[in-house]
């Protein structure tokens, strides 16, 4: 999904927050075509209101409201991107992501939900979701997001980078595989920076880094919180049950 | 026992006070006596065997006092060890050891298989007591269905050991033969009919125990939608004109939610990263301007990092008040050596060089204070581009 292209791309700024940046257009990919989504929720008033928010921005193929309609849905529709929610039906949005992502894995997902659970974020990142963000979020935030989800990019709101930077520092045991336990100095860098409320550009800015780099060290972070096995990290999420 | 002599109780096993099943403190109890005045008449008829075998018998047939259960169990535990319940099981002893005499002594191995049966039937019939029965569910919850079936299996196996030795040792087995066959088979048959209303039973009372389970919970949950969120929607219906005090009614309540919710453990007073929660809160119901908190790590509050938070505290109110922004994030972060936390808005901003006379409180309580408490703090602004407070404190004690 990551045309090449994407140097064109305007930075459409962290998700969560975007205040700053308001007057820089979501816009997408010059040439890339609008993504295809569909959404996962089981209150059908915030499918429609979400549906409205984004408007023209996305082109929403199908809606589901559990996770057999959703897996259904998805397997036929092929979209670029499913929204999906964490608290489903039928085995909540990780389900989802357990059933269709072996099939497809070309397909993107982002998260959304009320919850700031630790549990829950944590849980749907590592069963694959490529971002996660609260449902306060704004239509043109969220339009933004979808676009670089859908590009193959992470989305991390401040919350989560929080997380990430507590769950992979609260500890002391020597990692079992230092290139995935670990992050390094510059990813814990901009970690911060996505906490403190920073936009990918502003971080991209601060650090004397290109946004490309950011991206790249965002990816890396999701990845290495996607693969790592360090136990610490699943026993973080569920003694920290809440935020 | 002062129990009124019109209101004779019922006759229970009392377990307050018992020594052994608590069969003679509650016939004294029922009987208006002295408990001592029963046991020693127990242990006069224990001499003839006839003691004995009423003790046991009313140990099984006597219920055990519901009410009393409770309270009287950690107590009775705890007497458990004393003297007097020494003396009394050496009674009991002494009371079978007669009835063993009676019988033809101790080395006839009938008795034995007698002692077998009755030991397993005891054990049965703890097991069938329901209130035991529960309190063994409840209180160990994973080892406690294991333990049951060890116990019925111990008890059943105990039993059958005394009834065929016993049949072996008279020399019956081969006349019995027959009509155990038949016992058995009829008992299979029985058994076959009524195990699944058996099972039925059990499954139902189970259920009940969950669905009563969930009630309360549902009770409690509904008390306390009721108080909170039902009173915030009221108040956001009449206040439906003012969006302000609309969006700050459902923040507090969503706040409060999330808190009931998801509840920490860590107490607001004692560490920093739910003190600075606390004071975002505060500063946010106080102004009306969402403030987004992360924090990162957590130590104990120290005085100097006290002194911090009121620095963010004051950047906070700042933000809310001058920046006409729409949201402020705070983010905390402990490390080893060091607090950091940092206030940013993305507001009007300003330059530092003209800051107007009634914005003094930036030097005074955010600079001055970090300074004098040995920390930091940096301020980065400039019009347009909103402000970011850095404030940086050593900490004093490592945790």
């Amino acid at each position: 999904m990551r045309t090449p292209g994407r140097a064109g791309v305007p930075v459409a700024a962290d998700v969560g927050r975007v205040h700053g940046v308001a007057d820089e257009s979501t816009g997408f990919s010059d040439g890339g075509a609008i993504p295809r989504v569909v959404i996962v929720d089981d209150h059908r008033l915030f499918r429609s209101g979400v549906r409205g928010e984004l408007g023209d921005a996305v082109n929403v193929v199908g809606e589901a409201g559990d996770v057999d309609s959703a897996v259904h849905v998805i397997g036929e529709k092929q979209p670029d991107l499913v929204l999906l929610d964490v608290h489903l039906p039928g085995g909540g949005g990780v389900e989802v992501l357990r059933r269709v992502l072996p099939r497809h894995p070309q397909i993107r997902f982002l998260a959304l939900s009320v919850s700031d659970a630790a549990e829950d974020v944590i849980g749907v990142v590592r069963g694959g979701a490529r971002g996660y963000v609260t449902k306060t979020i704004s239509g043109r935030e969220l339009a933004a997001a979808i676009v670089r989800v859908a590009d193959g990019d992470a989305v991390f709101s401040p919350r989560l980078a929080g997380f990430v930077l507590d769950a992979f520092s609260a500890t002391d045991a020597p990692p079992v595989d230092p290139e995935l336990d670990r992050l390094t100095q510059r990813e814990r860098e901009v970690l911060r920076h996505i906490a403190r409320g920073y936009a990918y550009k502003e971080v991209a800015k601060e650090l004397f880094i290109s946004v490309k780099t950011v991206e790249t060290h965002v990816s890396s972070v999701l990845r290495k919180l996607q693969l790592s096995n360090r136990h610490e990290l699943s026993r973080w999420a569920t003694a920290r049950r809440l935020v | 026992m002062a129990v009124p002599a019109t209101d004779t109780p019922r006759l229970t096993r009392v377990v307050e006070g018992r020594l052994l099943g608590g069969v003679a403190a509650g016939l004294a109890r029922h009987l208006g006596l002295d408990p001592v005045v029963v046991r020693l008449a127990l242990m006069a008829l224990a001499v003839g065997g006839i003691g004995v075998a009423v003790y046991v018998a009313l140990y099984f047939f006597v219920p055990t006092d519901p009410e009393e259960k409770e309270h009287g169990e950690a107590d009775s535990r705890r007497k458990g060890r004393d003297l007097s319940q020494v003396v009394a099981y050496v009674g009991l002893g002494v009371g079978l050891g007669v009835l063993f005499l009676l019988f033809g002594g101790v080395f006839d191995p009938l008795l034995w298989f007698v002692v077998f049966g009755t030991l397993g039937g005891v054990i049965l019939w703890q097991h069938a007591n329901p209130s035991q029965r529960d309190e063994w569910m409840t209180s160990t919850v994973g080892g406690a269905g294991a333990k049951g079936v060890m116990r019925a299996g111990a008890g059943i196996l105990l039993v059958v050991v005394g009834v065929i030795g016993f049949l072996v040792f008279q020399e019956q087995l081969q006349n019995a033969r027959a009509g155990l066959t038949f016992a058995f088979t009829v008992l299979a048959g029985i058994a076959l009919i009524v195990a699944p209303w058996i099972i039925g039973l059990i499954r139902e009372r189970d259920q009940e125990r969950r669905e009563r389970i969930r009630n309360a919970e549902r009770a409690e949950l509904a008390a306390h939608i009721h108080d909170s969120v039902l009173h915030t929607l009221t108040l956001i219906q009449r206040r439906a004109e003012d969006p302000r005090e609309v969006q700050r009614l459902a923040r507090v309540q969503e706040r409060a939610l999330r808190s009931w919710l998801y509840q920490r453990p860590a107490d607001a007073d004692t560490t920093v990263s739910p003190a600075l929660e606390r004071v975002a809160a505060e500063v946010e119901e106080e102004h009306g301007v969402p403030i987004e908190v992360v924090c990162v790590g957590d130590c104990p509050m120290e005085d100097a990092l006290t002194a911090m938070l009121r620095a963010a505290r004051e950047a906070m109110v700042n933000a809310s008040k001058y920046a006409r922004t729409e949201d402020i994030s705070v983010f905390g972060e402990v490390d080893q050596e060091e607090v950091l936390v940092f206030v940013r808005d993305r507001g009007t901003g300003f330059d530092m060089d003209d800051i107007p006379e009634d914005r003094m409180g930036v030097r005074g309580s955010i600079l001055g204070r970090m300074e004098r408490h040995g920390g930091s703090a940096r301020i980065r602004t400039s019009p347009g581009e909103g402000t970011e407070v850095q404030l940086r404190m050593p900490r004093t004690s490592e945790a």
